[in-house]
């Protein structure tokens, strides 16, 4: 495999494993972070192929692992992912939409040493949450949260945010604290991936987001070390972009469902990348010396104004995949970034989503027929509420 | 705040781990990890639903051959109770 220079950083170890066993799902979130033309993809990674690329993570360093999707439930290994993850040390988080999990299941994934689920709930509001999911789902979810709680998982409630449901703040934090959860994530979204197509419909206003914070803000003092909040920030409205994966190649390892491996679980959409496959080639080959993950380590590969910025060690310039998508140079600095030259592209998608916000938008949904229509060009179906 | 007459115990939400890799104790739990030094390591071993905070403190002076720990533990234990790593079972 060819390197990328002799002159190598120290590379830090890859803390986070996370396993993208699939990218089927019930589901059709339209701001799902999977590829829009994630049906182009359907060789997935057989059982043994995980437990090799599970064994050799774990021995580079690897501890926290997330097995996500796609929904993970439909690979009928899972138990026996699961099993060997717990074996060789892994803290195992199983990633779900709760769709298709039974009590009998969530009995063998503990006995098989499952350590924690993470369910999302779209919206504390029956008929928005099934719109969203693109499937009846909300009295499922909420009775599967339940039995979480029963079988003595600590339970985390993702709530991916957006103008949807960012009005209803108060009632998806009650509706947290009515199902016991241990940790909540309030996650605004990031227009990545489907997201992105669906901008427009998504984006949030800034007074919409202020009210919601200051909602977030207040329950997070009062159920401090009863219920453990996180708040994703909404980064179209800060100066600064975030740390996006810790930094390029130092900490997270993404490992698709063809076995495609990415610094990032966006990085696919990143021309020319050409990301290595764990069918190829080891993980610590991949890790260490493919050019991909070498890519943007350290700070030689900048441009201005982040080279010379002396927060850059902070932010690492932010986020490769949203400088790609909003101004087609990836190695740009992230254009939230109050410094960047392309700050106003941000600005216009905040105000192209405020001139959307006064109708009724049509969504793009994510199934397959979608993205096979994204693949050939054609329009997708859309779907008002 | 710390209860000194119930004896405190790991909490069965959070998992405490040797790791090879890092040479050091962590604790894990959902999206989190956090790295111990030693001594943090060495008391929270010793946080196991029987032994008081009188009897975590008086073997730790014993094991290291030294005394006076207790406000040092003390201290640590608020810090580990505030963050629920430790739990104590009736306590209110």
């Amino acid at each position: 495999m060819p390197t990328a220079g002799s002159n190598k950083l120290e590379t830090s170890k890859p803390r986070w494993l996370l396993a993208e066993l699939t990218y089927r799902c019930p589901l059709q979130c339209p701001y799902c972070a999977n590829p829009p033309d994630y049906a182009r993809y359907k060789d997935e990674l057989s059982t043994d192929d995980w437990l090799r690329v599970f064994r050799e993570a774990r021995a580079l360093g690897s501890v926290q692992l997330g097995l996500s999707g796609g929904e993970p439930l439909v690979r009928d290994d899972l138990p026996i992912l699961v099993a060997e993850a717990r074996k060789l040390g892994y803290y195992t988080n199983l990633i779900t939409s709760g769709y298709g999990l039974t009590e009998e299941k969530i009995a063998a994934l503990k006995a098989a040493g499952l350590d924690h689920i993470q369910i999302s709930i779209q919206s504390p509001d029956k008929r928005i949450n099934d719109w969203l999911a693109g499937t009846e789902s909300y009295a499922h979810k909420k009775e599967v949260a339940r039995l979480i709680k029963k079988h003595g998982y600590p339970m985390v409630l993702c709530v991916v945010i957006h103008r949807q449901n960012i009005h209803q703040m108060r009632e998806i934090l009650e509706m947290a604290i009515e199902l016991g959860a241990d940790y909540l994530e309030l996650a605004n979204t990031q227009y990545l991936g489907w997201a992105f197509l669906n901008r427009d419909q998504l984006l949030p206003s800034r007074e919409q987001f202020g009210e919601a914070e200051a909602i977030a803000q207040e329950y997070k003092a009062k159920l401090a070390g009863k219920m453990k909040i996180y708040y994703v920030v909404p980064d179209y409205y800060e100066d600064r972009p975030k740390a996006c994966m810790n930094g390029w190649g130092t900490t997270f390892l993404t490992v698709a469902p063809d076995g495609v491996a990415l610094p990032c679980h966006e990085a696919r959409a990143l021309p020319g990348l050409d990301c290595p496959n764990v069918r190829d080639f080891s993980v610590k080959e991949i890790w260490e010396d493919s050019p991909a993950f070498n890519r943007f380590r350290g700070f030689d590969w900048m441009a201005e104004p982040c080279r010379s910025c002396p927060e850059k060690a902070k932010d690492f310039g932010g986020c490769r995949c949203q400088a790609y998508l909003m101004t087609g140079d990836m190695t740009a600095a992230d254009p939230v970034c109050s410094l960047s030259p392309k700050r106003h592209l941000v600005d216009e998608a905040i105000r192209s989503a405020g001139r959307c916000s006064s109708g009724e938008q049509p969504l793009i949904f994510r199934n397959s027929r979608n993205s096979k229509a994204i693949m050939a060009g054609t329009a997708p179906e859309t779907s008002l509420p | 705040m710390l209860n000194p007459a119930i004896p405190p115990r790991f909490s069965p939400l959070h998992r405490l781990q040797w790791e090879e890799a890092q040479q050091k104790h962590v604790i894990l739990y959902p999206e989190g990890m956090v790295e111990l030094n030693p001594s943090a390591a060495e008391i929270l071993l010793l946080c196991d639903g029987v032994r008081t905070v009188d009897d975590i403190v008086a073997a730790l002076e014993e094991k290291f051959a030294v005394s006076g720990l207790t406000d040092d533990v003390i201290e640590f234990l608020e810090i580990a109770f505030a963050n629920r790593w430790i739990e104590q079972v009736g306590d209110q």
